[in-house]
């Protein structure tokens, strides 16, 4: 079995972002596996500008804030980057088995970095009734199906959650021609950044009901439309508030959740509620060599921050592997 | 035209079971489906259980086909190569008064046949099923309770039946049927002629029925949501649990099933609309608390999916008989629980009917029993794998994340007949893990695109009018 100094699961700004900085802290050997055919992560389907302010001082679009990334990365021989790489198994001491076309490896970790990053929660976890036909979407999911596929997913859309991912839909749906009917969230102040909920839902007139809940989806083959209602301050629904409006999709802005089921499996402590690792400090698990960073370490709102705090994450790796006396 | 010996409506289990076992015999056999793919019916949100026998009235026709019907299972999963597993059942008492109870069901059921019966304490549940309520106080225990995929029971022992040359007709709706010579049947494919035919068409049985004048039962719907749990909690249970039976239906139980998912419900609701799939809060409430009760550990948070599926019951028990006013003609309606477990004994008794109405079965020199086990990734041990990618290198290539499905398994179940993403999904399970297909939608798009010629924009989640998107934008 072949043993790597660093291996670093996921390749997208978390990931990236801790393999330079180990490599700059003089780590020498490094394995950054990533599951898709590009490096990059969710970032490639974010074509809207937003990133890069904090971090590089400048306004970029998703795929150029990888790209700056990519580019030192393929600069920096001692980092091996394995694409199409899925890994399926971890155990606690950190042995990595992943698929590739064509084979499986296993590898075995002196220290490891998961960079794993999030997903969406679905409309199961929110508990929403009603019928299960086609036109609902994580808001994720319509957007990689706009920006990257070219499709377009439905013509008349009501958003549920204020997710950032969802407001800035909002307003890519809306550019793309089809009508954003409503946005509903169910707190009374929205779960994104202000400058989107601004500049992609206010612009452009599109109504955001707060305090309001998706009671039912409706329609058999495909979605004709949701059942709207106030709530109280309990989140309980206030009868005689309901109201109907017609659709052909649903798009689920309503949370993200750290993707830690790898970790879990290797017996990371894991804090139940937020899918987070328990951890004292960032980047720490209950396993020691063992760091997590990025959004699967906790959900970030901005890009820049994950890939601050992943920087992070490879000093750690460096000074862990130094103490443990093999580092260089 | 030609002219089938033997047209079956509806290809949900029971379609699907007497297909196979009628193409043992030489004849010309077709089966009709409305839906775009086979299994797309009541036999889709089916939970999967092969009922022991109990809870089921002595004398009732259901339970006798569904003792039959648990053994036949068995030697079918073999030759199909589906997977059977045989995880028993508690029936679980909370009460002096329902303690007493267990005696009669076991006596009843021990009177239909069911076997290895047994009542056990406290001690035992305390020790073989700890997660269960400390406040069960005894059990009723049917060891020979088991788990199947239903619907891919129904794809395989449909590509079985094909195999041996029954034809299967899908988007083929019957719209009218005469009996002259024959039975025409007009659909939305043009007229087919049979000598003999069946109907095993599940909720709408009594629709068909009534089209040759048979009109003394009504299908009535009874819906029931079910409640699937992560993967994470696997093991919450090693048995299928169920409360005390009630008149209408077994309760709401706590199984695993087929394919490792903990699974709650399901509801009993009789409603009108045979078309009615939603989902409430209240169901989710009154299977959760009811799911509680027996599994404390369980949690609103752990579920991942629900659906509801109908339950076509007319009356308390099966339907299954000749019609003598319309010779030729045999219903199968009324299929509620247990017809899964009764299907393939229901084809062995509507074969008997056949021959009682003077259709002669003279079997088939070779009849191919056997097909090849489909590959599941996430049920084979690594060493397996290995093997298999080096066989191919689509095995290595992984589309669903969640529940670990390779290219290969998406391009396999499309040659075996997968036409929608819900026909990929029950085939391969791509989609139905935690992130509810966010993840591979795109690309499992793109493969069946590729594969069928169909264009992106036209793939549809289960056909007619269910197109994932709307518009290709590289058409305008």
């Amino acid at each position: 079995m072949i043993e790597r100094e660093l291996v670093i699961v996921g390749a997208g700004p978390g990931g990236m972002a801790a393999a330079i900085s180990a490599y700059e802290n003089g780590v020498r050997d490094i394995l950054l596996l990533e599951r898709d055919q590009y490096p990059g992560g969710i970032l490639n389907q974010c074509i809207h500008t937003g990133f890069g302010l904090d971090y590089f001082k400048e306004i970029l679009t998703g795929p150029e804030y990888a790209e700056r990334f990519i580019k030192k990365i393929k600069a920096i021989p001692e980092i091996e980057l394995s694409l199409r790489s899925f890994v399926t198994l971890l155990t606690g001491d950190k042995l990595l088995t992943y698929f590739k076309p064509g084979r499986i490896e296993t590898v075995k970790a002196r220290c490891l970095i998961m960079a794993t990053g999030c997903r969406e929660k679905t409309r199961e976890m929110v508990h929403i009734g009603g019928t299960r036909p086609s036109g609902i979407f994580s808001a994720g999911l319509a957007q990689k199906l706009i920006n990257i596929d070219g499709l377009l997913p439905g013509e008349e859309i009501v958003i549920v959650g204020s997710g950032d991912i969802g407001l800035i839909m909002a307003r890519r749906f809306t550019l793309e021609g089809a009508k954003v009917k409503a946005v509903i969230e169910i707190q009374d102040k929205t779960r994104g950044l202000l400058r989107n909920v601004v500049q992609c839902v206010t612009d452009f007139d599109i109504p955001l009901y707060f305090n309001h809940k998706i009671v039912k989806i409706f329609g058999k083959d495909r979605v004709t439309g949701v059942s709207v209602a106030r709530v109280d301050s309990d989140m309980r629904e206030v009868t005689g508030t309901g109201f109907k409006i017609d659709c052909d999709t649903v798009l689920l802005s309503v949370g993200l959740i750290p993707e830690n089921e790898l970790i879990e499996m290797a017996g990371v402590r894991i804090d139940k509620k937020t899918n987070c690792p328990v951890s004292d400090e960032t980047n720490k698990t209950s396993v020691p060599g063992l760091f997590v960073c990025g959004n699967a370490f906790m959900v970030y709102d901005l890009a820049d921050s994950v890939s601050k705090d992943s920087e992070a994450a490879g000093r750690l790796a460096a000074e862990y592997l130094k103490k443990i006396g093999r580092a260089g | 035209m030609k002219i089938y010996d033997i047209i079956i409506i509806g290809a949900g289990v029971v379609g699907a079971s007497i297909s196979r076992e009628l193409s043992r015999y030489k004849l010309d056999i077709a089966l009709l489906e409305k839906e775009i793919e086979l299994a797309f019916g009541v036999s889709k949100s089916n939970s999967g259980i092969i009922h022991p026998g109990t809870q089921n009235p002595p004398g009732s026709l259901k339970g006798k086909l569904c003792v039959q019907g648990n053994i036949l299972t068995r030697q079918i999963s073999r030759e199909l190569g589906v997977d059977f597993k045989e995880v028993g059942e508690l029936i679980v008492a909370f009460t002096e008064e329902e303690k007493l109870r267990l005696r009669e069901l076991k006596k009843e059921a021990e009177s239909l046949g069911v076997p290895r019966l047994e009542i056990v304490d406290s001690a035992w549940l305390g020790k073989n099923e700890p997660n269960l309520s400390k406040e069960a106080l005894a059990a009723l225990y049917a060891p020979t309770a088991g788990i199947i995929s239903p619907y891919r029971l129904v794809y395989d022992l449909s590509e079985n039946a094909a195999r041996n040359g029954a034809e299967f007709f899908t988007e083929t709706e019957a719209t009218a049927i005469e009996k002259k010579e024959y039975f025409e049947i007009s659909t939305s494919k043009g007229v087919f002629r049979s000598r003999f035919l069946i109907n095993a068409a599940g909720l709408f049985a009594d629709d068909i029925s009534r089209m040759l004048g048979i009109d003394d039962f009504k299908i009535t719907p009874r819906k029931g949501q079910e409640f699937l749990l992560d993967k994470k909690k696997e093991h919450l249970t090693n048995r299928l649990i169920f409360p005390l039976p009630t008149k209408t239906s077994k309760g709401v139980l706590v199984i695993k099933t087929a394919d490792g998912n903990p699974m709650i419900g399901p509801t009993a609701e009789d409603i009108e609309d045979k078309d009615d799939l939603s989902t409430t809060d209240e169901g989710l409430k009154n299977v959760l608390t009811r799911a509680r009760k027996m599994i404390p550990l369980i949690d609103g948070s752990d579920i991942i999916a629900y659906f509801a599926g109908l339950r076509p019951a007319s009356g308390n028990d099966f339907i299954i008989r000749h019609e003598d006013k319309t010779p030729g003609f045999i219903n199968v309606a009324g299929i509620q629980s247990p017809g899964l477990t009764a299907a393939p004994a229901i084809a062995l008794m509507v074969c008997d009917l056949l021959k009682k109405s003077g259709l002669t079965l003279k079997k088939k020199l070779i009849f191919r029993s056997h097909r090849k086990k489909t590959i599941h990734l996430f049920t084979e041990p690594l060493k397996k794998a290995k093997a298999l990618i080096k066989k191919d290198p689509g095995y290595g290539d992984i589309v669903c994340r969640c529940e670990q499905v390779s290219a290969k398994e998406i391009t396999d179940a499309i040659d075996r007949g997968a036409k929608t993403m819900d026909g990929l999904k029950f085939r391969t399970r791509a989609q139905a893990g935690r992130c509810h297909g966010s993840f591979c939608t795109a690309r499992l798009m793109k493969i069946l695109s590729e594969k069928t010629g169909v264009p992106l924009k036209d793939i549809t989640k289960r056909g007619k009018g269910s197109r994932i998107v709307l518009k290709d934008r590289r058409d305008d």
